[in-house]
């Protein structure tokens, strides 16, 4: 049974548009699922290989911009975005990684976000290319109807669960850990540290790419300030992350389905909204000092706190 | 033939001199013992030969072949492996995962790797523990883990740092067993070491350092006579 | 170079001196922090909104000056920052977690918090002080009738420059003369020989937060004269002091001093001869150009030319 479960997750994740639900609904679903990606690729670099990255909007920013501009420059579909984000945001991953890389820790955690920041001043000023702060707008959206983009978003997210779950399993995934665990210790393990790090960070940037590709396409609007945000995009997805569980398989889906419902039931409550922000900051908090581990990481944790208060069996 | 040759190799820290020109062969097959008192440059000397100091002058030769400059895991991948003195186990991985993590760099694949891994552990006894998360491990056993990672690289020369400080006389034995056992497989073996009686049985020769510097080098027997080496712990002894 | 070339050069390079100083202020609240803590405290920033809001509203409501605030904003964000240390840093500090980062998200918590807290009082309107002196300057010529060219200190600019240069100097000597500002900086440089010289880290942690806290309070209040303010300003100078901590060294005083100076001139050149919109991705080719090419920032470089062999 529990052997079975992603493929029973996946089988009746498959069947849900037969359910009939309304275009809101299907529109949150899509919404948990890209998010769900965008944490998974996170956790990749960041939970496993355990270098925080706090710019992954630059990656997510980049793989809306190709699709947008496949479209907008090219007059090709948005969807050739897949295959092309997928050279252009291991482009730009090898140049961050080329420099952040070679600070540690938190200096790296900041450094990224600081590159995330220049690539949204960037794609603000330079007005030829990205059309600036008008942004990129697709005139004709492919569906009318959420069914296909759930499924190809499903389809993502299947895959990259797929291919994290291999790669955390082989020699890569044993690299990524030791080289969180300590980077010294696995240096001198012979294990190009440079290299696994580099490899770590262009496979987490190519998936978080795919969401924006995906984004673009499904949303079919995009503009710097919205792809390319720091709080709404690069802090969330750590929020993700943190809250459904680092380093773990199913954790950036439990965060993901958290927060993603969270931003809606303060969205819909008027007096709220503006307080969004406190809300999650109070969340951010909470989670750090009693759940450091997230919801997930921390499940036995969180059982036993219950545990004690429900009568013994 | 030598398999490593240190020559005048001398290392500063801003002003600092911590190694100075220095020179030493270990010879295959051999246990050398490095010893001095604290703050002799022994770790150094390792940082050094190691790579994650490039030298400040001279050089380092390892099968004939000049590995100063190369990253630590270049010269890993050489065939010299190291300990460390203050342990570094991965923490949240099991002792297992720590060993096949290492043995990976030799093996093609995750078969190759547990099995290369059950050898090691196996030879370093800690079978029983493979499952243990090496946070929660004993010290002397830590100490035990860093020496079966080393070995699950493959190496020709293993570097080790202090591996008997803080054990318990009979995990000394195992420990020096399990040294002397590497030694019988044809590894090469460089050993800093505090304990004085264990470095005078296990080594086929001691090189000792004192400021930075070379002072004295040969048999145990020898350095036991070496009227410098004394002093040079008689003088440690009458300032602590 | 003709008269007004030359006057144009001038005047970037004097604006960018006296935007440097106040920079300087900033990132050595940073510095300091990261220092003793080794940590980087990312609301930072937003402690500096903090301060403004502070000052905004003593002037706003009490009509009090504000280079006067800086009095009552440093002690205020002072006893914030001791508590902000106290009761979520430091307990997240002992927690085991797989990620030794997060002390740094949890920063990241902290200034959301605080910044959507300004934005709920006072709206995400832009405000300034309307201050009576805010345009007033000196000029060249006023007092040397023939000078080849004309140059204008403004008055505002000009005072939060020196008020900076002030607490500079009051901080370096809290830091070098006073028993408490030295087991600070034997904190910052060995924590384990502090540990056994009796040094009580705990508390140096503590003090050394609410200082920083209050070193970009007070910068906060000297900005308001010459800059407006809205909640979401704190990333921003977040960003920029710790682009000065690179530049200048981590947690070297001496590099965010300079560092700070490099990048208000460095910033002031981007806008007179690139354009506005870029004096910001300017911060950013420097910090990447610090990264590439001086990584141990401009501390490492004095500290090679004294040892240097």
């Amino acid at each position: 049974m529990k052997k079975h479960i992603t493929y029973i997750v996946l089988g009746l994740l498959a069947l849900v548009p037969l359910l009939g639900l309304s275009s809101y609904m299907m529109h949150i679903l899509i919404l948990v699922i890209m998010w769900s990606v965008i944490g998974m690729a996170w956790n990749l670099l960041s939970g496993y290989c355990g270098q925080v990255s706090f710019g992954h909007a630059a990656f997510f920013g980049v793989g809306a911009y190709t699709a947008g501009m496949l479209y907008s420059k090219l007059g090709i579909s948005g969807w050739w975005g897949f295959p092309a984000s997928v050279v252009v945001v291991a482009v730009f991953a090898l140049g961050i990684g080329y420099i952040c890389l070679r600070l540690r820790g938190p200096y790296f955690a900041l450094a990224t976000l600081a590159m995330g920041v220049i690539f949204r001043i960037v794609a603000e000023n330079l007005v030829g290319v990205t059309g600036g702060d008008l942004g990129i707008m697709l005139r004709e959206r492919t569906w009318i109807d959420k069914t296909w983009y759930f499924y190809i978003i499903l389809l993502v997210a299947a895959v990259t669960y797929y291919l994290v779950r291999k790669i955390i399993e082989s020699k890569l995934g044993y690299y990524f850990v030791a080289i969180r665990e300590d980077q010294d210790a696995a240096e001198s393990l012979g294990i190009n540290t440079t290299k696994y790090k580099t490899i770590a960070l262009i496979l987490s940037a190519v998936i978080t790419g795919f969401a924006g590709v995906f984004y673009t396409n499904y949303m079919g609007y995009i503009d710097p300030k919205v792809v390319f945000a720091l709080h709404d995009i690069s802090i969330i997805t750590i929020m993700v992350v943190m809250v459904g569980g680092v380093a773990t398989y199913w954790g950036p889906v439990v965060g993901a389905i958290i927060m993603v419902l969270l931003a809606e039931i303060i969205r819909s409550i008027p007096k709220l909204g503006t307080a969004h922000h406190t809300l999650f900051g109070v969340l951010l908090i909470v989670i750090i000092i009693f759940l450091p581990n997230g919801i997930v990481g921390d499940f036995s944790k969180l059982k036993r706190l219950f545990g004690m208060r429900s009568p013994a069996p | 033939m030598s398999l490593l040759e240190v020559k005048r190799v001398s290392r500063f820290f801003g002003g600092i001199t911590a190694v100075k020109d220095v020179s030493f062969d270990i010879t295959k097959g051999e246990i050398l013992g490095l010893i001095g008192p604290n703050g002799a440059g022994k770790t150094t000397v390792f940082n050094v030969v190691n790579g994650f100091y490039p030298p400040s002058r001279g050089e380092v030769f390892f099968k004939g072949e000049q590995i100063s400059g190369l990253k630590p895991h270049q010269i890993c991948q050489r065939g010299l492996a190291r300990t460390f003195q203050v342990v570094k186990p991965l923490q949240r991985m099991s002792v297992l995962d720590n060993v096949v993590a290492s043995a990976f760099l030799r093996a093609r694949d995750r078969k190759e790797a547990d099995a290369i891994a059950a050898e090691v552990l196996n030879f370093t006894s800690l079978d029983e523990d493979r499952n243990v998360i090496s946070k929660g491990l004993p010290l002397g056993k830590r100490k035990r883990l860093e020496i079966a990672r080393a070995l699950a690289t493959r190496p020709d020369l293993l570097l080790l740092d202090e591996s008997f400080a803080g054990l318990n006389p009979s995990e000394l034995d195992e420990s020096i067993q399990i040294i002397r056992n590497i030694k019988k497989k044809g590894i090469t073996i460089m050993i800093i070491e505090h304990h004085m009686k264990v470095i005078m049985s296990i080594s086929d020769r001691i090189v000792v350092l004192n400021y930075g510097e070379k002072i004295a080098e040969g048999s145990p027997l020898e350095i036991g006579r070496n009227p410098l080496v004394v002093e040079a712990y008689l003088g440690e002894a009458q300032s602590a | 170079m003709t008269a007004i070339q030359t006057e144009v050069l001038l005047q970037t390079l004097i604006s960018g001196v006296l935007l440097g100083g106040l920079y300087a202020l900033i990132a050595l609240g940073m510095t300091i922090i990261m220092g003793v803590m080794k940590i980087i405290n990312l609301a930072h920033g937003e402690l500096m909104m903090v301060g403004m809001y502070i000052a905004f509203v003593l002037f706003s409501w009490l009509h009090i000056d504000p280079y006067l605030s800086v009095f009552i904003a440093a002690p205020f964000l002072f006893l914030l920052g001791i508590g902000l240390q106290k009761y979520l840093i430091n307990p997240v500090m002992k927690v085991d977690s797989i990620l030794p980062e997060n002390q740094v998200i949890l920063t990241v918590g902290i200034g959301m918090v605080l910044a959507n807290l300004a934005t709920i009082i006072f709206q995400s309107d832009y405000r300034q002080t309307p201050v009576s002196y805010g345009t007033k300057a000196w000029y060249l010529r006023d007092y040397w009738k023939d000078s080849p060219v004309d140059i204008s200190l403004s008055m505002p600019w000009t005072v939060s420059f020196t008020m900076a240069l002030l607490i500079t100097a009051g901080l370096w000597f809290f830091l070098t003369k006073t028993d408490m500002g030295k087991s600070i900086r034997a904190t910052a440089q060995d924590l384990d020989a502090a540990l056994l010289m009796g040094v009580n880290v705990e508390r140096m942690r503590v003090v050394t937060f609410g200082l920083g806290s209050a070193l970009v309070g007070a910068a906060g209040c000297l900005f308001i004269p010459i800059y407006y303010i809205y909640p979401d300003i704190g990333g921003q100078f977040t960003l920029i002091s710790f682009v000065i901590t690179i530049l200048g060294g981590l947690g070297s005083t001496v590099g965010a001093i300079i560092g700070g100076l490099i990048l208000g001139l460095f910033e002031s050149l981007t806008a007179t001869y690139v354009g506005m919109g870029w004096a910001p991705v300017g911060r950013f080719v420097i910090f990447v150009a610090a990264l590439i090419f001086i990584p141990g920032g401009v501390a490492s470089l004095l500290r090679s030319r004294k040892f240097g062999k």
